[in-house]
């Protein structure tokens, strides 16, 4: 990352985060926008999680740490705290390494 | 502040506590993933202390450390910022005090921050959630990314560690609530569906965007009609000739906001 994408980022973010309590009396966004905007929110999230969790670079990153957060997935489907299941996957990853698995 | 604070019942500081302190271990796994990739130091130490949004630091640095441009890491991690916009608008009341809370105030803005306070209804309370969990967060994410920094020099590869699983959970702890709505669900795996498929020869970050498209995966159930109303102007505008269709689409909006 150089500097300037990061300020841009930082900028656009903070933007993002400046609209609501800056705008929320004159700003009123259609319901579907909301729920698009809610939803792209959600593809985003759920892409991201596929691709971190599968893919290192164009490749696929290995066993290892799917399973671990399989392992954390399901740990936080049970309604284990976040910490819990990071710790759980981060755990499950090493270990599955530790013995030799990719 | 610490008033503020002491509002709020055992139970929610205590499980406010419980993700402050898993921001952190995510923080850190941020800190050690970005020096192991090659990234000097100062660079996720700004990063986390300017965006402070651990989805799109994890994106944007994913893509700029995997050769993509910087353009698609921006674009990416604006996009997955979007979400902040519409829990702007719902935690709005709480940073109606003055224009240093709303300046301030706003750039607490995180996921978890919104969660809690939508769960409180009165005022004060719903003020000392978001404040208490905001504060909490950013302090530990940035203290996470230190050590995570300092920690990532000694220890070289934290695949060791297993902290690159870190990251899948952030989005996936995110999410999980949200796939419950059956539309969403189709949406979001037709779109990581999508990425995956084009990983292994798109370049860095376009996978992502691209997963996008899973949005038109809705389209069966709750906007039918308005795929309809969609189709029917192309049909019109392209019977029309080009000089009548112009005419009659300037004023068209004018009215439309008169009314």
């Amino acid at each position: 990352m150089t500097l300037p994408a990061i300020l841009l980022l930082a900028l656009g973010t903070y933007g993002l985060r400046l609209c609501g309590p800056l705008l929320h009396s004159r700003l009123t966004l259609s319901a579907r926008t909301r729920v698009l905007l809610a939803r792209s929110g959600v593809v985003l999230l759920c892409t991201m999680a596929a691709t971190s969790a599968l893919t290192t670079g164009h490749g696929f990153a290995g066993w290892s740490r799917p399973a671990g957060v399989l392992v954390g997935a399901a740990l936080a489907l049970r309604r284990a705290s976040f910490l819990v299941a990071v710790l759980a996957a981060a755990a499950t990853t090493a270990g599955l390494r530790l013995l030799g698995l990719r | 502040m610490r008033s503020l604070w002491n509002t709020l019942d055992r139970q929610l500081r205590r499980d406010i506590g419980a993700v402050g302190l898993a921001i952190g271990v995510v923080g850190a796994s941020f800190g050690a993933i970005a020096v192991a990739a090659g990234q000097s130091p100062w660079i996720p130490l700004t990063m986390s202390a300017t965006v402070f949004a651990g989805g799109a630091q994890f994106t944007a640095l994913g893509i700029a450390a995997g050769g993509g441009t910087a353009a698609a890491a921006v674009l990416a991690g604006l996009i997955l910022n979007a979400r902040l916009l519409v829990f702007g608008l719902s935690i709005a009341d709480v940073l109606q005090t003055g224009w240093r809370a709303r300046l301030l105030g706003s750039h607490l803005l995180v996921d978890q921050a919104a969660a809690f306070t939508q769960a409180e209804r009165d005022p004060l309370r719903r003020r000392a959630a978001y404040l208490g969990c905001g504060v909490l967060l950013y302090l530990t994410w940035n203290l996470g990314t230190l050590l995570g920094v300092l920690a990532g020099r000694a220890i070289g590869d934290p695949r060791a560690l297993g902290l690159d699983a870190a990251e899948p959970m952030v989005f996936l702890a995110l999410v999980l609530p949200a796939l419950r709505e059956a539309p969403a669900r189709r949406c979001a795996l037709a779109g990581a569906a999508l990425a995956l498929a084009t990983a292994p020869f798109l370049p860095a970050g376009l996978p992502v965007l691209l997963g996008l498209l899973g949005l038109v995966a809705a389209r069966h159930t709750s906007t039918e009609p308005v795929a309809d109303a969609g189709t029917e102007p192309v049909a019109d505008t392209r019977a029309d000739p080009p000089t009548v269709r112009s005419t009659d689409a300037a004023p068209a909006p004018r009215t439309a906001d008169d009314a």
